[in-house]
């Protein structure tokens, strides 16, 4: 057995009319970093909400690990743990109450979840709180509370929705090295994010979904190869216009920072060259966005056309 | 899941819910103890002394059992309606749903947690009546049968009314509108037979009737309607809400979109 989650056809119409996902296929394979990206309302949190049976479907097949939902859907359960986008956790109860039901739920027997509440708190540093009510907690202890919580009956998949919305940037690092740490035990994961960037450090796969419809679905160095040209941004000395670089097309933003953009096919030290030439001092340099941000959009773009074609 | 794991899921359920009105017992165990008390000192000292006796017992020996059962009525509904309801609107329910539970393991350790607060609360209002009044013991088991199906019936009833609602007021429709006329006129403050004919009659429809009265016999040994019926009654409601319970469950009414 080598896959983890295997979609096809999946179809779901919620009441109203509104098709939320319009027969996709997807497949995730066993020990895999999986990002499951797309906008606002293109059918992630749907997928997830399937997978997880949160979400009845309308049409199609989902198997976890072998299993079918739709005839060992507590097997295919027993299998995955969830992190979802909106805290989902009784905030009236201590955190400790609220691990070691949740792994009751899972048939964990109070002693041992006890054992590993503490290991996940401590890990996740939240020991110290253990005893606090859910209400108690910041916004990125919920975070941290909801991802113990889907560890404590030990997962084969753990599915985090948007895990580190609201996280400030140091916290969201160590929830990184968190994640890998946990796939790198073998654990399959499968991340939705707004952050692009979260995408392309962590996941070795991604699939990109877009009003209901997988418009990319590939290995994360072949999506990144796909993208043609960059704009690299440039700190340079003041100028008062824009220097002339043959073959590339700039722009002189302000009188420090002058954009470039660069095909795949051409090399920067050529920029360099000309700068040089024309006396011009480069202080820094960067990408003016995230590699995978730059093709998510130019693929969500041409996603919204086929489904306006197909109208 | 094997039968272990769902052992510890109920248990995981039971444990959550009892811990829940334990936590805030100052809401849950206190005012049925301050409401009976009221009764007793209303419907027992000052009224009940110009009434006289009724049923061959003095007013206050009669109205015992219908007020504890009152209470367990009362509060097995409520624990369940308001306990799932909030799992529901907090969202917290989705631990449970996406979890290896099978639907009648979340549904007993519901009804398990209501029974557990209507018992007790039973238990706590009979302490307070013997504050007030001797309490005699006709058949026990009677008293536990009947107390037992009952609460899980009106547990049950939560479970139902809370998987429908949509907001908090919608679980406190039904326990006015419908389950506080019902317990009033369901025999607690007086015997059925002294209702005219066609009320009479219409009163054989009211499920109160027969809890109030199966459990009357239990401390008395005196009741208004067959103890046989009474439990066969008890066990069809228990079967009807049961199985529409988990048709609901099952269907994820409310709870699935």
């Amino acid at each position: 057995m080598d896959n983890a989650l295997e979609i096809s056809g999946l179809k779901k119409v919620y009441k109203g009319g509104f098709t939320a996902l319009k027969g996709i296929d997807l497949t995730v394979k066993q020990g895999d970093f999986f990002a499951l990206l797309g906008p606002n309302g293109a059918g992630k949190s749907t997928t997830i909400g399937v997978i997880t049976s949160l979400v009845n479907k309308s049409a199609g097949k989902v198997k976890v690990f072998g299993h079918d939902i739709d005839q060992e859907l507590e097997k295919a359960k027993s299998f995955l743990g969830l992190v979802p986008q909106e805290f989902n956790f009784n905030q009236f109860e201590t955190l400790l109450t609220i691990l070691v039901n949740q792994a009751g739920y899972y048939g964990v027997e109070r002693p041992l979840a006890f054992k590993r509440a503490e290991k996940y708190l401590k890990q996740l540093d939240l020991w110290e709180k253990r005893n606090d009510s859910g209400r108690m907690l910041s916004g990125g202890m919920k975070r941290r509370l909801m991802i113990a919580r889907a560890l404590m009956h030990e997962p084969q998949m753990l599915i985090l929705d948007e895990p580190t919305a609201g996280v400030d940037i140091e916290l969201r690092r160590s929830m990184w090295e968190f994640l890998r740490e946990l796939n790198e035990q073998g654990i399959t994961i499968i991340l939705t994010t707004h952050y692009l960037e979260e995408a392309e450090m962590l996941c070795r796969n991604i699939a990109i979904i877009d009003s209901g419809v997988i418009v990319e679905d590939t290995d994360m160095k072949s999506l990144l190869s796909k993208l043609d040209q960059e704009t690299i941004v440039f700190d340079i000395d003041k100028i008062a216009q824009a220097p002339k670089i043959n073959e590339f097309t700039s722009r002189l933003i302000d009188d420090h920072t002058l954009e470039v953009d660069v095909k795949k096919s051409q090399l920067i030290n050529h920029i360099f060259s000309q700068l040089s030439e024309q006396h011009i001092n480069v202080h820094s340099m960067r990408n003016k966005s995230n590699r995978l941000e730059e093709l998510f959009v130019s693929l969500v773009g041409s996603g919204q056309k086929v489904n306006q074609e197909s109208k | 899941m094997s039968s272990k794991s769902n052992v510890i899921a109920l248990k995981s359920i039971l444990y959550k819910e009892i811990n829940r009105f334990m936590r805030i017992w100052v809401q849950t165990l206190v005012p049925p103890a301050i409401t009976i008390s009221l009764y007793f000192v209303i419907f027992g000292e000052l009224i009940g002394s110009r009434i006289g006796q009724m049923g061959g017992f003095d007013y206050m020996s009669f109205i015992v059992p219908g007020l504890i059962m009152m209470s367990v009525i009362t509060n097995s509904y409520s624990n369940v309606a308001s306990s799932f309801f909030s799992a529901k609107w907090q969202r917290n329910v989705e631990e449970m749903l996406v979890a290896p539970v099978p639907n009648w393991v979340i549904v007993a350790g519901y009804v398990g947690g209501g029974m557990a607060r209507g018992i007790l609360v039973g238990a706590i209002v009979t302490l307070v009546s013997l504050l007030f009044v001797d309490i005699q013991i006709h058949n026990i088991w009677v008293i536990v049968v009947t107390v037992s199906l009952t609460s899980a019936t009106f547990a049950l009833g939560g479970l139902i009314n809370a998987i429908f609602a949509g907001s908090f007021d919608d679980i406190s429709i039904i326990p006015t509108f419908i389950l506080t006329p019902l317990t009033y006129l369901g025999g607690v403050f007086y015997s059925i037979t002294l209702l005219p004919d066609f009320w009479q009659g219409v009163s054989q429809i009211n499920p109160i009737v027969y809890m109030v009265n199966a459990f009357r016999y239990g401390f008395l040994g005196i009741s208004d309607v067959s103890l046989t019926l009474s439990f066969l009654v008890l066990g069809a409601f228990i079967l009807t809400l049961f199985a529409i319970a988990m048709t609901l469950i099952t269907k994820g009414i409310g709870l699935r979109s």
